[in-house]
């Protein structure tokens, strides 16, 4: 009786942690893609980019010194980032920090319009045209965002659209407790 | 003949299309030497958009950007090892295809050898036990 019941039970057993897996990743609550960014808890990468608003001037992130700040990786060629644009709008007023874009390898004139049409959700906007500071930071697929703290150091990272909800589990219980100066 | 014809075509545009070739036309570095390191590293990177591929055979803007730091770091004459380094300490360990032997990677390290000692084990224990078993005393063999 054993020998038919171990394998039976050890094959259900397997069968039952690929379900529980399978309904998380449709749930939303499992990312298999997602990978874990070693920048949490170590210093953010600094960077000397041009503005997107204004190409002749470059913006200094040592100028973010001392207090919080949230960074958003996008691009006028992804639809994740359209996709989360309203709720960046939204949140960009309510949130309590600056939101900075860095707008990962675009064209020229490209995020200008974008920005001018769709309205422009950040502080400060710089343009990372070859990804070299995309890189510093650990980006593999935008829309990707991080919450600074005002040391300097990175607290959270969440890839994908950043919706109220995300930023409501993710970003806002860190925003309040001390993260802001 | 003629109803061969389209899949020696086909034969054809598969062999010879762009996508048959690699991605860099030209070599990245004219001495064979850092060509060689650049060859073995891009195919021991993840692209980490399509995270199935190496920066090597990626022709995602992310791989791209990352064959080019590289290039640049061999050109700056960087080890391998600082080459790593950079990439794990953006992207994790994650981004290298040969992972290092840590405490989150030790049983991936160790699954070999222990499906080779739980297979030998299970064989032994069948092999003696039916080695003592008289002949037709075997309730799983048909009669």
């Amino acid at each position: 009786m054993w020998r038919y019941m171990a394998p039976a039970g050890a094959f259900l057993a397997l069968g039952a942690l690929f379900a529980f897996a399978l309904l998380r990743i449709q749930r939303g609550d499992l990312d298999v893609r997602e990978i874990k960014s070693p920048l949490l808890g170590k210093p953010a990468p600094s960077f000397v980019l041009p503005l997107v608003t204004d190409p002749a001037q470059r913006f200094d992130s040592h100028a973010l010194a001392g207090k919080a700040y949230v960074v958003n990786v996008w691009g006028t060629w992804c639809p994740a980032c359209r996709e989360e644009h309203e709720s960046l709008l939204s949140l960009s007023r309510i949130a309590g920090v600056p939101f900075i874009g860095i707008d990962w390898k675009d064209e020229g004139p490209l995020a200008q319009q974008y920005l001018t049409q769709l309205g422009n959700p950040y502080q400060q906007v710089v343009a990372d045209a070859d990804g070299r500071v995309a890189i510093d930071w650990g980006v593999y697929g935008a829309p990707e965002t991080f919450l600074v703290s005002p040391q300097g150091i990175v607290l959270q990272k969440h890839t994908g659209a950043l919706t109220a909800a995300v930023w409501a589990e993710k970003f806002a219980p860190l925003v309040k407790s001390g993260a802001t100066p | 003949m003629i109803r061969y014809r389209h899949w020696l075509v086909l034969c054809a545009w598969t062999l010879f299309s762009a996508a048959a070739l690699a991605i860099d036309t030209a070599a990245a570095f004219p001495d064979a030497a850092r060509q060689a390191r650049y060859e073995q590293l891009t195919n021991e990177l993840r692209c980490l958009v399509c995270q199935n591929q190496t920066i090597a055979d990626s022709n995602a803007g992310l791989a791209g950007d990352l064959r080019r730091e590289v290039k640049e770091m061999i050109a700056a004459g960087k080890s391998d090892d600082e080459i790593k380094t950079f990439l794990t300490a953006r992207y994790g360990d994650f981004v290298l295809y040969n992972p290092p032997l840590t405490a989150r990677t030790l049983l991936l390290w160790a699954a070999p050898a222990l499906l080779v000692l739980i297979t030998v084990g299970a064989a032994a224990r069948v092999i003696l036990r039916r080695s003592k078993a008289p002949i037709d005393a075997d309730p799983e063999e048909p009669a």
